[in-house]
């Protein structure tokens, strides 16, 4: 059975529709990377799984669970925890109380705020620092580990090395392939195919609101992806790679 | 000699508007809601612990401490049935709507106890009127000194709550980003709802020490919310400490102006209020042109 499940999502902000009858299903241990141009629908469906947007119509299940009417606050300590993009931590509070504040609310199990400092040992000097004064790199494993520490079964990452320095990026990354070999499941939203591929089980493509190619990251090519990403095959409807 | 009194009492004064104006303070920090009600809510404080100290006889601190957590309840219902609908509809409808409850406060209490002022001074007994001599015919009121040490262990409460608690720490998040807060598990609606009951309750605070040292009546609340309004915007809307300051600051001000004509109570203290928030206004404007600058040159 798969983890995370969503059915036929609709998503609108006001009259646009940003997301539009998006279905796909993560397994247990899978990353599931989501590509697609600035408004395919990437961050908002994220945000509606993760129950910041509530859809318009589908369905969202975990572990068979239809969650599709729980507040977002609900679906951490359910297990669904996202990163969100531009990280969005809590600029006027230390690292230690972005961790706190996120552990306090979420689900027993291994993550704890030591074994966060354990996987990105940068945080440790800056323990006591407040957020708002970390680099980009620092403030991103903030945010992930943030996310952690409520020991998500779903873990979504919503562009997490926009605005980042190449080597902050490496870092980030680094400890993101750590944690995806330890099993942990994945939805990740990606610019960098380079990366994408490197991480991702499988791949789901989306242009204005739908997903136009889906499949396994071992079977695909950066040429097709790169297709579907500007709708090249515009009208071949859904692939499967 | 008058000069240091006037300044002495001005700062224990300053005590009386931080307590006040604490709840006010905490209320925006934390929801970013101007409540007009403030000081409405605490003269109706006050008008409970003396209903309750006049058909007992008990001391206004016990009756306090009854009164509590009904303002505790009574702040927890106006987050859930008011302001948590007011506030989706953006920053005016929630002041239009602490607007509203002053008025059926004022006019219910008028219509409850009348015209007529009351005081708590009368239970409280030598507390009233007792005073330290600290030299040079310069006298602090005891209940000045309990006004001022309760305003510092609330303000200090406040902080603590704020900065060590997991509940602090999720009205801080719920501050600074409510959309983001909920992403970690905050429940956004329960957490107002505390902050706003915490706010009420420490309204209660205020509003029975203001029946002790002085008289109240139905009308009272509009010149208590001044006083508070103007001491948080001294002392930066928002800051725990910074309200404390404020109403040092704005306390110390009458006094001198008082000291000065004997009109100049009300309007030096204006006058502070007014250079601060010109003062506050103007510098952001400064910053602002200065980054439009910094943005053009780059």
């Amino acid at each position: 059975m798969s983890l995370l499940k969503v059915e036929n999502l609709d998503v609108r902000h006001g009259q646009l529709q940003a997301v539009r009858g998006i279905s796909f299903e993560v397994r247990e241990g899978e990353t599931l990377a989501l590509v697609g141009a600035n408004g395919a629908g990437k961050t908002t469906l994220l945000r509606a799984v993760a129950g910041a947007h509530q859809p318009s119509g589908g369905r969202v299940l975990l572990e068979g669970v239809d969650v599709t009417a729980v507040p977002a606050y609900r679906r951490v300590a359910l297990g669904i925890a996202l990163v969100p993009e531009g990280r969005r931590l809590f600029a006027g509070m230390t690292v230690e109380e972005n961790l706190q504040v996120a552990s306090a609310n979420g689900r027993p199990g291994p993550w704890n705020i030591e074994r966060v400092l354990d996987a990105f040992p940068m945080l440790r000097a800056r323990f006591k620092a407040k957020a708002g004064n970390l680099s980009g790199g620092e403030q991103q494993a903030t945010a992930i580990g943030r996310a952690l520490v409520t020991n998500p079964k779903v873990l979504l990452l919503d562009e997490v090395s926009l605005g980042l320095a190449p080597i902050a990026i490496d870092l980030v990354y680094q400890c993101l392939e750590t944690l995806i070999a330890s099993g942990a499941t994945v939805v990740l939203v990606e610019q960098d195919l380079g990366r994408v591929l490197r991480v991702a089980t499988r791949v789901a493509c989306l242009l204005e609101g739908r997903v136009v190619l889906e499949g396994a990251a071992a079977q695909m090519t950066r040429e097709q992806i790169t297709a579907a990403y500007f709708g090249l095959n515009r009208g071949a409807g859904r692939q499967s790679a | 000699m008058i000069w240091i009194n006037q300044i002495v009492q001005g700062v224990l004064l300053g005590g009386y508007y931080a307590l006040i104006a604490c709840g006010l303070s905490f209320m925006f920090g934390v929801m970013r809601i101007i409540n007009l009600a403030h000081g409405d809510l605490a003269v109706l404080a006050a008008y409970l612990v003396w209903a309750i100290v006049d058909h007992s006889g008990m001391s206004p601190f016990l009756a306090l401490a009854l009164v509590l957590p009904l303002m505790g309840a009574l702040g927890w219902l106006i987050q859930r049935l008011m302001l948590e609908r007011s506030l989706r509809s953006g920053m005016l409808v929630p002041l239009l709507t602490t607007f509203g409850l002053a008025i059926v406060i004022q006019n219910l209490l008028f219509v409850q106890f009348g015209a007529d002022s009351r005081s708590l001074a009368p239970a409280i007994g030598d507390l009233a009127f007792d005073s330290w001599s600290i030299g040079g015919q310069i006298y602090i009121s005891h209940l000045a000194g309990l006004t001022f040490l309760v305003a510092l262990l609330m303000l200090g409460g406040l902080q603590l709550l704020l900065t060590r608690t997991p509940l602090g720490r999720s009205i801080r998040a719920i501050a600074e980003d409510p959309d983001t807060a909920e992403l970690v598990g905050i429940n956004s609606r329960a957490v107002y709802a505390a902050a706003a009951a915490i706010a009420v309750m420490t309204v209660a605070v205020g509003g029975t020490f203001l029946g002790m040292r002085a008289t109240f009546a139905p009308y009272a609340g509009p010149a208590q919310l001044i006083f508070a309004f103007e001491a948080v915007v001294i002392g930066g809307l928002g800051s725990m400490w910074g309200t404390l300051i404020g109403g040092i600051v704005l306390g110390v001000a009458q006094n001198v102006g008082a000291q000065i004509a004997p009109n100049g109570f009300l309007i030096a203290g204006h006058v502070v209020f007014l250079g601060v928030l010109g003062a506050r206004l103007a510098s952001g404007n400064t910053r602002r042109r200065i980054r439009a600058l910094l943005g053009r040159a780059a």
